[in-house]
């Protein structure tokens, strides 16, 4: 064997673990004292914010490069030898998106308790993966997951639907994090959102292209530490400061007991209109500690169960656990992976109490003249509004609330408007530290959307590589293997031209993105071509894939489409009514049968789609047609929308697809569900249809039987052997 | 090494499939049930750190859990693996 020599290698390699990403951590830290101290002696904030982002980056890509490999099982499992702590921290930062370092703070602070549906459905989830899926396909020793459909229902159908339902729930999925990683750039550090959006185009794809799953996973650990440094070193300095211990999840019970007070402070001195069940405009207080303001109970349990599904769905955090040694290891694995997230999570709700506590007593009720200069930053952005207007500087904020008539003075709850992007983002100013520590929160953020992209990429190429092209397209005959590829090629052609006709430029002119699109791949292949292995080939395939569905994510995330992010919650909906019960089941229950499987991915996942399209772009059809009608406001019980009203107008008479100001939007549907809940509907149909017709069609045949027995055993080898 | 035979696959998957409900039982009483108490239970404080238990349990208390049993899983899928002699070779 050829081998043998890499093979004691990266044994020292995986003895080593421990002391490289020590250094790593001491080195991380180490710059970011060296940044606190060019802070001090005068280097100007955009060049600290500059720095950071660079030399994460770098080490973000030098670890791609250093890891890359030739290997077809290292590209796409990372040779099944990930032990199973440092996989939970790569399933931790794979895990954890822009939505949840930046996002999950503000709308707890928003929400509420409301708001913890989230917290508990991003993390209940593991909890099924252990049980139910992960380490039974990690024996079954798959690369992807439609591999698994495919071996399990009988071929390429299902391994094309497989593939469909990744290829949905990702792509969006993706693109929301290059959009966050621009988003995060520019708001924080000043960049421009095109540039920061190709800076981190260029990093994920250093890591992910050359090295594939193997090079994601030693990058998305030094990304976890990196963002959970990030995200807990704010948190614990406020609660230092505030409380005098540096536990943020126990000191923030004294600061909810301190809002409810002040809650109820506001109430009475007029400054604030509590939310009852007989009005609740906007602009009405919801108390923080109070239940079911913002979605109705069956929405709450709703978003926890659709997440947690979800969560046991999602492809890109399955793959993960096809990367370690053993059954064992996969599910020591995602108990690691859980506690790594956990960490994020249960500090999420800290600085959602510490900044509304920060808010509540600090900026509202105060006199207009007094209130706290460091909104000023936010206001300049736009993020930030008080009566009305950006709170741009002092002077904007008193000419803007004299315009009101009759305004006391004094700051109103209802004055005041806050993107929720700024909770965890202003905190380091909220607590006073120096910009070299918000300026760290920047990395991290950067660092969550970064690896998760990785991760998601991954999964898409992988998909389209190995299942399409390797397993779908390279068996069939000579000639009708060439009019495939040549309908593909013209296929990828195309909808790079289609992404490129999209009003983005990043300030460079249209040819040299077409060039650049297409010269780059071809410029790899040619070079390659000819000299390469049948597996070198495969690699090379699988580089190109990635390279070109990273490419049009990217320019999708640079024309900042206005679903985007609504669009992240659809993605776990999605996954659950079309994988959750076809995999399941086909572990679970030997009956199932191929056209059982089919049936129900086809039924619940078109299900889900098909409500979710019609409630948020046909809402008119939906509700003239299939019986749809208003959701209802989950404090007073009324209709959000008065449907019949809005018929009538002839404005709205038609569907008006593309229009945000539709004002049936994601405002219609059946049983009072929102359509972020479609997987709701579509799950439970899916596991019908495929028991109705599982017990209609043959059983499965005993060498099928035999195969489930054999994945339900941890001992004994994969059952899928592919050749290296 | 020798194949178990098809009695002792069985009785594997019944104990593996016992401790499945087992657990997916906790899940669904710490994921839904509890929460289902949330206003009641927010009438208890709890002493010292001064969160509404309600809360308290959406917040955090789930979440630990969420983690101590999949950690509990783990070890105990292990030991059901081994004593039927199912379990991967060291």
């Amino acid at each position: 064997m050829a081998t043998q020599t890499s093979t004691a290698a990266s044994d020292a390699f995986y003895k080593q673990l421990g002391r490289m990403y020590g250094t790593y951590t001491g080195g991380f830290v180490a710059f970011i004292v060296l940044l606190g101290i060019l802070e001090q002696i005068g280097v100007p904030n955009k060049i600290l914010g500059y720095l950071f982002v660079f030399f994460t980056l770098a080490v973000y890509a030098i670890i791609g490069i250093a890891t890359r490999t030739a290997q077809v099982s290292e590209y796409y499992v990372a040779g099944r030898r990930v032990p199973a702590f440092y996989n939970g921290m790569a399933t931790g930062a794979d895990w954890m998106s822009a939505a949840s370092f930046v996002g999950m703070a503000g709308s707890l602070f928003l929400l509420g308790y409301d708001g913890l549906a989230w917290v508990l459905g991003w993390t209940g989830g593991f909890v099924l993966v252990s049980i139910l899926v992960g380490p039974y396909l990690r024996k079954f020793g798959a690369y992807t997951v439609p591999d698994f459909l495919s071996f399990r229902y009988g071929g390429n159908f299902a391994r094309f639907l497989g593939v469909i339902v990744l290829v949905c729930c990702s792509f969006t999925y993706v693109t929301a994090q290059i959009y966050g990683t621009g988003l995060i750039a520019s708001r924080f550090l000043g960049m421009q959102f095109e540039i920061a959006v190709f800076a981190g185009l260029v990093g994920i794809l250093l890591c992910a292209m050359l090295g594939g799953m193997r090079a994601v996973t030693w990058t998305q650990i030094a990304q976890y530490i990196v963002l959970i440094v990030a995200y807990l070193v704010p948190i614990i300095i406020l609660s230092t400061q505030r409380y005098g211990i540096p536990i943020p999840e126990l000191t923030y019970g004294a600061a909810i007991q301190e809002i409810t007070a002040r809650e109820q402070q506001l109430v009475k001195e007029g400054l604030a209109v509590l939310c009852t069940q007989q009005a609740c405009p906007t602009g009405t207080l919801r108390p923080h500690i109070q239940p079911f303001m913002n979605y109705t109970p069956l929405n709450f349990f709703g978003i926890i169960f659709c997440m947690m599904v979800g969560t046991a769905s999602l492809p890109h955090i399955l793959m993960r656990y096809f990367t370690t040694p053993s059954v064992k290891e996969a599910r020591d694995s995602v108990a690691w992976s859980l506690l790594f997230i956990f960490l994020l999570y249960f500090s999420a709700p800290a600085y959602a109490a510490f900044s509304k506590l920060e808010v509540y007593t600090n900026i509202i009720g105060r006199d207009l003249t007094t209130i706290r200069p460091w909104l000023f930053n936010w206001g300049e952005l736009g993020l930030i509004q008080i009566c009305g207007k950006n709170a741009a500087s002092l002077q904007a904020v008193l000419d803007a609330c004299k315009a009101i008539a009759g305004h006391p003075g004094v700051l109103r709850f209802q004055d005041f408007v806050i993107n929720t992007d700024v909770i965890v983002l202003s905190t380091p100013e909220i607590a006073g530290l120096p910009y070299v520590i918000s300026g760290l929160v920047a990395a991290g953020g950067l660092a969550a959307a970064l690896s998760t992209a990785d991760g998601l990429l991954l999964a898409i190429a992988n998909a389209l590589s190995h299942d399409i092209y390797y397993k779908m397209i390279q068996p069939l005959p000579e000639q009708r293997r060439h009019i495939v590829q040549g309908t593909v090629v013209a296929a990828i052609v195309l909808i790079v031209l289609w992404f490129l006709d999209q009003p983005f430029w990043f300030g460079i002119a249209l040819r040299w993105w077409v060039l650049l699109s297409i010269a780059i791949p071809a410029g790899v292949v040619a070079f390659f071509w000819g000299s390469a292995t049948e597996v070198g080939k495969r690699l090379i395939i699988a580089r190109v894939l990635l390279f070109y569905v990273a490419l049009c994510s990217a320019a999708l995330a640079a024309t900042k489409p206005s679903d985007i992010l609504a669009m992240v919650g659809w993605a776990f909906s999605l996954a659950m009514a079309g994988n959750f019960p076809a995999l399941t089941l086909g572990i679970w229950w030997k009956r199932t049968t191929t056209a059982g499987a089919i049936a129900g991915i086809i039924a619940g996942w078109g299900l889900c789609l098909f409500y979710l399209v019609t409630s948020r772009y046909f809402p008119q059809a939906g509700v003239t047609y299939f019986g749809m009608s208003s959701l209802l406001n989950p404090e007073t019980g009324q209709a959000l929308v008065n449907v019949s009203q809005v018929l009538a107008d002839p404005k709205w008479l038609a569907d008006v697809p593309a229009s945000a100001a539709n004002p049936l939007a994601n405002k219609v549907g059946w049983f009072d569900l929102n359509n972020i809940n479609c997987g709701l509907l579509g799950m439970p149909l899916g596991f019908l249809v495929i028991y109705v017709v599982s017990l209609m069609t043959k059983e499965p045949s005993k060498e099928m039987q035999a195969f489930i027995d054999e994945i339900r055993k941890p001992r004994g080898r994969t059952v899928l052997e592919e050749k290296v | 090494m020798v194949e178990p035979s098809q009695a002792n696959t069985d009785a594997h998957w019944r104990a593996t499939t016992r401790l499945m409900f087992t657990h997916l039982g906790i899940w669904l009483f710490f994921g839904y049930i509890i929460h289902m108490f949330v206003v009641p239970l927010n009438k208890i404080v709890i002493p010292v750190l001064g969160f509404p238990l309600g809360f308290y349990m959406a917040a955090q208390g789930s979440l630990i859990v969420f983690v101590v049993m999949l950690f509990l899983f783990a070890k105990q899928q292990n030991r059901i693996d081994r004593e039927y002699g199912m379990a991967e070779e060291d």
